[in-house]
């Protein structure tokens, strides 16, 4: 089968690439875009480590082919922080201790910005739905719903 | 001469003895010594067994010193996850 | 160190700083085992069986190397023979010989230009199986008819007349059992079952590895412990292990599931056969689920006597566990040992057996052994306890080990903590709430002994002050921040001053895994240790500058001082000044030091769960869950109740909802992570935790390992509370919807 050519933006950065139409888009960011930071935890999208957005939407990439994101906008990890400013959440992640081994992390910090972003004040039965879609077998959860209610808060101050 | 207790299932090796006098000073000479005294020991001691010494639990460090008044105890090996 | 020298004024140790590596975490910088890549590399594909147990007749690669892309293949054949023992079995698990002896048991490998291209090349192996008989339940296994998995496998343990599948037994205990028994008022016995689980990491096995003719070879894997892989694969493809430099990768997770090999050896092996290029292997889920080390499943008999008052007169327990296809890996002798260790028995006695089925190899699980067992008798304590209308606390209190009781597996405890974190349970507000309908509350207590272990590890000194920290053991939870923090206390240094870096295996000697709760007990003494050593030399450079003895200089606050006004009257010098003079004044200033430790102390830990049981669904909702648990010294807090509410949420999975479920064709039916259920976000509450100290004697900061007791209290403390809020007491784990409603329906 021969490879296609795509383009799309990924992280507001005009990208193209080729790709086996049997590729998934998590197999793309992290194979042909070098882009390692969305992770595969079960490749069936029971696990929420490949988190990304589509146009704003939460995706479990390894449920989407590279083709379709052609003309798509990807939001990944890699674009959270701007330069060395860190988003929010990232920086209450790191005070609160919300990560161990930090394999969950990118996935549940791509989530949790997207539920801020459609809801700045989500009470913990609320950011529980939201992340349930994401697997995290070291920390119990805890001081990840605490990070995002202390992040929400930060930037409800802010605005 | 310090005392080192086996756990009931050796007893088939020891002619029925739990409680071995040995005169060693660290552990790896008190295994070694167990397995002179009784042979047929030497293929449990050399697949592994953590040892207690005065209710501290050493697994693979036979220069551990045990003193004549030491408990001792021979348990079955330790594997962490 | 001496009870009375350890102090509780501490600058460092007990604060909550970020850790060095959170940035690169949260930013997705960090490199785990699958984010590696290396010029001209191949891509791995397994092709696994898919029986139970088969022989294997004919393995035919032949339409699978005409394929373009294909470049190495792999079988059994190309591994060495004469293997014996564990040796033996790690390379049996790798590739099987003659037979397929699980579902998922690895039969070829093929090494191809791309992922997509290996996994077509699988598609194109055959393989001609003859069925045998399987069997997979542990009680199964043990019948006398039970389809043999092995034969000649059992160890000198095993008493005459036993089938072959039983492999290991043993027995220990003290006392009169008899007479305990006959003193007791109250004697119970009941059979309580568990089923295999699996650890469970969200990072699927993951590495690449490079083997050259000239017999040279790299690996970059995460794992728990880069020298057991070295140690594995070098023993499994006749290789020299000084040979093999392992590098560990940021690991997402292991538990225990990652301290062995599995399928690693194989990409070392396709890239020998492709003339030396490296090659990528990375487990799906299925193949971690069907083909890595899940724990033993349980089948318990346990028994206590106690008097009246609650006061144990005797227990006894018979465990049975199947630890996979391979002997050796079922953790029974841990199990018994932690059975009864929370409780002082003048009488008790252990039998425990090892058993073989037609499963994968078991690989530890966080406390391997010890929730099985505590689930048995906890639950059982419980039962008794609510027979005789006696307050659960109370009798753990009554008959609670404390220091000098002598153990159920007979050493006599020196100082443990099990005693402080009852009374802290006891205490909590969690108890005062009051239960609505369908409510219940449980509590269990749990143990485990930890581990010391070989511990390798080198300081350095920078020419600008800041210090270099080598260790051996992967962070999986936060411990370059214990070891940077226990630096810094020591030599009285920033935090920040402090760079730990986990090294591969050409950097240190030997170390064991991050396993057995020992990383921040093991490493963090020997990085001490080696501060110490760094100390006494910086103290010495300054004692030559200054022309005094260097037994007359103090060193805190990161610098020498002299000790008094006779030593003289200098102004202190700092690490920064010895760092930047030390080329002149004697050379690079490091430190080394290698030992294996014992002694780790032993961490007991009190759980209280709440729970309310749905009647029309058998649904359980946590609603308040307490973890206690003696840490000796808590160096930084936030991972300490992190290793807490991880174990508790491991153990709340295992309770209600995580099994392996086989069908009667012995093929595992929920490989992927719809099916093999786990806790999310949306299962639990905030988890609350109290840290006791109760300081270890053998550790400069008084600290126990914390990572593993966690997961045992949470298996019986879930059953408990479900009886309380239903009145059914389920004893076969895991306790979930279909089995509660069908217990409640049964006795209504």
């Amino acid at each position: 089968m021969s490879n296609m050519h795509v383009t799309a933006k990924v992280n507001g950065d005009e990208v193209e690439f080729l790709c086996d139409p049997r590729e998934t888009l998590l197999d793309v960011l992290r194979d042909r875009l070098n882009l390692t930071g969305t992770k595969e935890g079960c490749g069936t999208g029971d696990c929420g480590a490949c988190t990304v957005t589509i146009d704003d939407r939460l995706v479990c990439s390894c449920l989407m082919l590279g083709v379709e994101a052609s003309g798509k906008s990807v939001g990944t990890i890699e674009g959270m922080a701007e330069g060395d400013t860190l988003h929010p959440l990232q920086k209450k992640f790191v005070e609160h201790a919300a990560l161990q081994c930090g394999i969950c992390t990118p996935g549940i910090l791509v989530a949790a910005k997207n539920l801020l972003e459609k809801n700045p004040d989500p009470n913990e039965e609320e950011i529980r739905y939201w992340l349930a879609g994401n697997l995290c077998r070291c920390t119990g959860y805890d001081k990840i719903i605490r990070a995002v209610q202390d992040a929400a808060k930060e930037m409800r101050e802010a605005s | 001469m310090a005392e080192v207790n086996l756990w009931s299932g050796l007893r088939q090796f020891t002619d029925g003895e739990l409680l071995i006098i040995v005169k060693a000073d660290t552990v790896g000479k008190m295994l070694d010594e167990l397995v002179s005294i009784y042979p047929n020991l030497e293929p449990i001691i050399e697949a592994g067994v953590s040892v207690a010494v005065d209710g501290e639990i050493v697994a693979g460090a036979d220069h551990t010193p045990i003193k004549p008044e030491s408990e001792i105890f021979l348990l079955q090996q330790f594997k962490g996850g | 160190m001496a009870k009375d020298e350890l102090s509780n004024n501490f600058k460092y140790i007990g604060t909550r700083p970020n850790r060095p590596d959170g940035l690169d975490k949260v930013t997705g910088r960090a490199k785990y085992g699958a984010d590696f890549n290396a010029p001209n590399m191949l891509h791995a594909a397994v092709l696994r069986s898919p029986h139970a147990h088969a022989r294997i007749i004919k393995i035919d690669t032949s339409k699978a190397e005409a394929l373009a892309g294909a470049k190495a293949f792999v079988t059994r054949a190309d591994f060495p023979t004469g293997l014996e023992g564990e040796d033996f079995y790690l390379q049996e698990n790798t590739i099987a010989g003659d037979r397929v002896l699980y579902d998922g048991h690895a039969v070829a490998a093929v090494a191809a230009t791309s992922a997509l291209a290996a996994k077509d090349a699988i598609k194109l192996i055959e393989v001609e199986y003859e069925l045998l008989p399987h069997v997979t339940d542990v009680d199964e296994a043990m019948k006398p008819d039970a389809p043999v998995v092995r034969e000649g496998a059992q160890d000198h343990s095993v008493p005459e007349g036993l089938p072959p599948n039983i492999v290991s037994y043993m027995d220990f205990g003290h006392g009169d059992l008899k007479a305990g028994f006959s003193e007791a008022d109250f004697v119970m016995e009941n059979t309580y079952k568990t089923e295999a689980a699996h650890q469970g990491y969200i990072e699927p096995h993951a590495c690449v590895g490079q083997l050259g003719q000239d017999g040279k070879g790299e690996m970059w894997i995460c794992t728990q412990g880069q020298w057991f892989i070295r140690k594995m694969c070098a023993s499994v493809l006749g290789l020299e292990a000084s040979q093999l430099r392992v590098t560990p990768s940021e690991i997402g997770g292991g538990f225990g599931g990652k301290t062995t090999i599995f399928s690693e050896a194989l990409s070392l092996a396709l890239s020998r056969k492709s003339g030396g290029r490296p090659v990528k292997l990375v487990m799906t889920r299925s193949e971690v689920l069907r083909a890595t080390g899940p724990t033993a499943s349980a089948s318990m008999d346990v028994k206590i006597g106690m008097k009246k008052n609650g006061k144990m007169t005797a227990a006894s327990a018979v465990f049975r566990m199947q630890g996979g296809a391979f002997p050796g890996m079922a953790p029974t002798g841990m199990a018994l040992e932690c059975a009864f260790a929370n409780y002082q028995l003048p009488a008790v006695h252990h039998t425990g057996y090892d058993v073989l089925s037609n499963r994968p190899k078991s690989a530890a699980y966080r406390a391997p052994g010890s929730p099985m067992a505590a689930f048995a008798v906890e639950s059982l304590v419980d039962e008794m306890c609510r027979k005789l209308n006696l307050n659960p606390i109370e009798v753990r209190l009554l008959n609670g080990s404390r220091e000098g009781t002598k153990s159920s597996f007979g050493p006599t405890f020196r100082k443990i903590g099990l005693i402080e974190t009852l009374e802290a349970a006891k205490s909590h507000p969690n108890l005062e709430v009051e239960l609505g309908p369908n409510q219940g509350r449980g509590i269990a207590s749990g143990y485990w002994m930890n581990h010391g272990g070989e511990t390798s590890i080198s300081m350095a000194l920078g020419e600008d002050g800041t210090v270099t920290l080598s260790i051996g053991t992967p962070d999986i939870g936060g411990s370059r921040a214990s070891m940077a923090l226990m630096v810094s206390e020591t030599l009285g240094i920033p935090y920040e001053d402090v760079r730990v870096n986990v090294v591969e295996t050409g950097s240190l000697g030997v170390n064991e895994p991050t396993h057995g709760s020992r990383a921040t007990f093991a490493t963090g003494k020997a990085a001490v240790e080696a501060c110490n050593g760094a100390i006494k030399e910086m103290c010495r450079r300054a004692a030559d500058k200054w022309g005094i003895d260097p037994e007359a200089i103090d060193w805190f606050d990161g610098a020498a001082h002299p000790s008094g006004p006779n030593a003289g009257d200098f102004p202190p010098m700092t690490i920064k000044e010895i760092g930047r003079r030390m080329g002149r004044t004697g050379g690079p200033i490091s430190s080394h030091h290698a030992t294996t430790y014992g002694g780790a102390g032993e961490s007991f830990g009190t759980h209280v769960v709440d729970v309310e049981v749905d009647p029309q669904t058998g649904k359980t909702t946590i609603l308040r869950y307490l973890v206690v648990q003696d840490a000796g010294r808590a160096i930084h807090p936030s991972y300490v109740e992190g290793q807490f509410q991880g174990g508790a949420a491991q153990g709340i999975g295992w309770a209600l909802n995580e099994e392996y479920i086989y069908g009667e064709d012995g093929r595992l039916q929920n490989a992927g992570f719809l099916d093999y259920r786990v806790p999310v976000a949306s299962d639990l509450p905030m988890i609350d935790t109290i840290i006791v100290e109760v300081p270890s004697d053998n550790h400069p900061f008084g600290v126990r390992g914390v990572g593993e007791t966690g997961i045992a209290p949470p298996l019986p403390a879930i059953a408990n509370a479900v009886a309380d809020a239903t009145g059914q007491r389920l004893r076969h784990l895991p306790i979930s919807p279909p089995k509660i409603l069908k217990a409640i329906k049964e006795n209504s």
